[in-house]
């Protein structure tokens, strides 16, 4: 047959608006926003507070030793390929990440009682894991902290879940508005969802004693309610990979089960690679087998299976004694970095006198500090500072330095006594 | 803690069809197995292949101190989108100079396809998509969970184990306006049959004037003729026209990239500021669900996509991997002709890419696994790269003795 020249074919074919003419545009991610308008900024000086990754003390992004070592062992290894992983990812790197958030020693593990699956850091597990409830669990809705992290409704919104809060930060005491909390979830509906954070509570540093964890579990388990557990920072808090654990650990010794999103992104600093996994520790082995089938079927109609290079490196290092030490002695010094970072600004700003009770930047713990500055407060700062953080106040102390900590100390002395 | 589980009531999946496929074929300890399910690439020797230049370009991404591992941009790496976009549409296509077309990084085909519909049920006004019938067993999964209703539409014929191309034609002149139709831009999966370029040219005629979606889901470009550009001709058809359209890519199989999980995601838009748009709500659908893609697969493509050395390096060995399918397609046809098998074998040598629709039945595809250890998804589709020269011979014996065996 004739085909049509491509002059009639242009005029004849395709007139009319774009399908998608009424698509509106949507608005930066704000924490994007301030990344953006940091790296439009020309100034010398300009600070960048916003991040959610470490940095070290030159301010430059930070490959793990260890992370390095393995990639080029994993390089050497000429009879790795490159086939898909099963649906529920690498199996080793299940195993050892079961162990890491469980304890190697952990009954429910050893009763295969826990199915854990590779997904995309901690934001596919908080997903997966979301979706899972939607279609699985008779309850549909979830508890955030108030505050948390930015992302957390997103997922939980895109399973089609409901969302409500509980109480979680006292903007008086900068700490935990613990009463609250438990008046919360004390009415949260039988079987709700409560997602709970690990530890190095995100964005506000504050974490509950380890009392107030068995309080907090007491009440989870009388009211019935669903603990899903976001695993971000174990050993950012204190360099103890098993300490830092104690609060999930807490609500699996008991008996019970919970869900646990683990990601790799920080504390290894594997943040691009992706590398994560959804435990769901289960009453019996026969209902953790079919919470995996089904677990397949979440997964399956959205990537497939998951990437190999990160949960190889993880895998690597976590299977080796001594590349395992070798990583728990980094995670020592990152850490450490920022406990000094954190008192540096204490002093600092004790030093310049600054109004208010500054406390709570060493008693909070983990990679941020909620400084209780406001958003004009914030605004101030990144105007005539060039001093970038998110708008509610949140510091990353990691993109901090020895070097820098003065004119941050400056930036918030002069926020907070100025005349508004 | 004496209550039963909360998930007490939960139901076993079954076995993903085609994965399963893999999962039976590992438990079998006959030497003589042989596992025609999965589309991955083998070699002679019956091994899997990393490709000289991806192991190459990995060599110089870990050896390089200078790298790092932040974050990618929700979008994924800018190069790799730039480049993936010119690599389907073509270097000079209008579309990319006239900045009319979005591409995010996503997780391989199937990641794509997910975000692309997802994005759809979202803002398209026609939440429908038809889709071919047979096509690959996780598209209707896909589209279902994105919240699109899914039709499918005549495309396979049983008798002449080619193009219903009437009845392809009727179905979509009779589906509503504005409907989404998925088109396999080449090597059709599972059944290789795939339209001429005149059989195209009417398809993208009708759609255009039913004002149809094209979404195009393409992960055999340069696997099934051996030429990139050859592979491309139906999308860049449709591009040509000025019109709209969707399009994911998959560097699974001609880059062996497999499991590191690389494709994308490109949506050809009427204007620059349209595209801008879509891109801003694409942000939207990837960010709850895994915040930002995978550093390395994408790193290794653009690395190999924008050296030119490399560049030609990838297309010789992706030659040879679809000439060695279009050769064992030869072979087997041959060895069932001087075999004697009955029936007409040429669709073997008239289908495309990496399978071959057999026709075989359900059973006579148990009674080649339980005799002969040969393992296919139970539509009778094998994939060819799993074949070599040593192996023929045994599924010319199986397949012989499956339609030949009484009952």
């Amino acid at each position: 047959m004739e085909s049509l020249s491509t002059k009639e074919k242009t005029s004849k074919d395709c007139n009319g608006d774009s399908v998608f003419e009424n698509v509106v545009r949507a608005p930066d991610v704000p924490v994007y926003a301030v990344m953006v308008a940091y790296s439009k900024d020309p100034s010398p000086v300009k600070l960048n507070l916003g991040i959610g990754v470490y940095r070290t003390e030159d301010g430059k992004p930070h490959v793990l030793n260890v992370v390095r070592r393995a990639e080029k062992l994993l390089l050497d290894d000429v009879s790795a390929t490159k086939e898909y992983l099963p649906i529920t990812g690498m199996a080793e790197f299940n195993k050892l990440s079961a162990q890491l958030v469980f304890g190697a020693d952990s009954p429910a593990i050893k009763e295969n009682r826990v199915t854990t699956v590779q997904c995309l850091a901690g934001c596919g597990s908080l997903r997966t894991g979301a979706d899972f409830l939607a279609k699985h669990y008779h309850q549909h809705t979830v508890y955030l902290s108030q505050p948390t992290y930015g992302n957390h409704p997103n997922f939980f919104l895109a399973a089609g879940l409901t969302l409500k809060t509980y109480r979680y930060y006292d903007p008086i005491t900068r700490g935990l508005d613990f009463q609250g909390m438990l008046d919360d979830l004390g009415s949260a509906p039988s079987g709700a969802i409560v997602l709970f954070q690990v530890c190095s509570h995100n964005p506000t540093g504050v974490d509950p004693t380890l009392h107030q964890w068995e309080q907090i579990s007491q009440l989870v388990r009388s009211k019935g309610l669903l603990p899903f557990f976001d695993n971000a920072y174990q050993g950012i808090v204190s360099g103890s990979l098993d300490m830092d654990a104690q609060s999930v650990r807490m609500f699996v010794t008991d008996g019970g089960e919970c869900l646990v999103a683990h990601s790799y992104s920080k504390i290894m600093g594997l943040y691009g690679e992706r590398v994560g996994a959804l435990s769901i520790v289960c009453k019996t082995a026969d209902v953790a087998s079919r919470v995996e089938s089904q677990l397949k079927l979440v997964i399956r109609p959205m990537y497939s299976n998951p990437p190999i290079h990160g949960a190889a490196i993880v895998t690597a290092i976590l299977k080796d004694r001594e590349m395992f030490d070798e990583w728990t002695v980094e995670l020592k010094a990152m850490i450490n970095r920022i406990i000094h970072l954190r008192q540096q600004l204490l002093d600092a700003l004790r030093d310049r006198g600054t109004p208010g009770d500054w406390s709570h930047i060493t008693k909070q713990v983990g990679m941020y500090t909620f400084s209780g500055l406001n958003a004009e407060q914030v605004a101030f700062m990144a105007e005539e500072y060039h001093i970038y953080m998110s708008s509610d106040g949140r510091i990353n102390m990691a993109g901090l330095s020895a070097k820098t900590v003065p004119y941050l100390a400056d930036a918030i002395h002069s926020a907070v006594t100025r005349s508004v | 803690m004496d209550s039963s589980s909360v998930f007490a009531n939960i139901v076993r999946a079954p076995e993903d069809a085609i994965l399963g496929v893999t999962v039976a074929y590992n438990k079998d300890s006959s030497p003589d197995k042989l596992n025609l399910g999965v589309g991955a690439y083998r070699t002679e020797e019956g091994k899997p292949l990393v490709l000289k230049v991806v192991r190459r370009a990995e060599q110089m991404l870990v050896n390089d101190n200078s790298r790092v591992k932040e974050y990618l941009p929700i979008v994924g790496l800018a190069d790799f989108n730039k480049l993936s976009a010119k690599l389907i549409f073509g270097a000079d296509s209008p579309a990319i100079q006239e900045n009319r077309v979005t591409t995010v990084q996503c997780l391989s085909g199937t990641g794509s396809l997910r975000v692309g519909a997802e994005f759809l049920a979202r803002h398209y006004h026609q939440l429908t998509i038809y889709i071919p019938n047979p096509t690959w067993g996780n598209h209707t999964k896909i589209f279902g969970l994105a919240g699109l209703s899914v039709k499918a539409y005549r495309y396979y014929d049983p008798a002449t184990r080619g193009l219903d191309f009437q009845g392809l034609l009727e179905d979509l002149g009779a589906a509503p306006s504005g409907s989404i139709v998925l088109l396999h831009a080449c090597a059709h999966n599972p059944t290789g049959v795939d339209p001429t370029i005149e059989q195209w040219e009417q398809i993208r005629q009708l759609m255009r004037s039913k004002g149809l979606l094209p979404f195009f889901d393409s992960a055999y470009q340069g696997f099934a003729s051996g030429n990139l550009d050859a592979d491309a001709g139906s999308v860049r058809m449709f591009v040509a026209d000025g019109g709209e359209c969707l399009a994911a890519q998959s560097y699974a199989k001609n880059m062996g990239l497999y499991g590191e999980r690389v494709g994308a995601l490109s949506i050809v838009c009427k204007t620059a500021d349209v595209a801008s748009r879509v891109e801003s709500q694409l942000k939207l659908v990837i960010r709850p669900m895994y915040s930002n893609p995978p550093i390395h697969g994408a790193s290794i493509v653009a690395t190999i996509l924008k050296d030119r050395d490399m560049y030609n390096e990838w297309t010789v060995e992706l030659k040879a991997m679809a000439d060695r399918i279009i050769s064992m397609r030869q072979q087997l046809f041959d060895s069932l002709s001087a075999r004697g098998t009955p029936g007409d074998w040429s669709h073997i040598i008239k289908q495309i890419g990496m399978f071959t629709f057999t026709g075989l039945n359900t059973k006579q595809v148990a009674f080649m696994t339980k005799e002969y250890h040969i393992y296919m998804t139970s539509d009778g589709r094998i994939s060819m790269a799993g074949l070599s020269s040593r192996t023929v011979p045994h599924l010319t014996e199986a397949i012989h003795a499956a339609v030949t065996r009484s009952g």
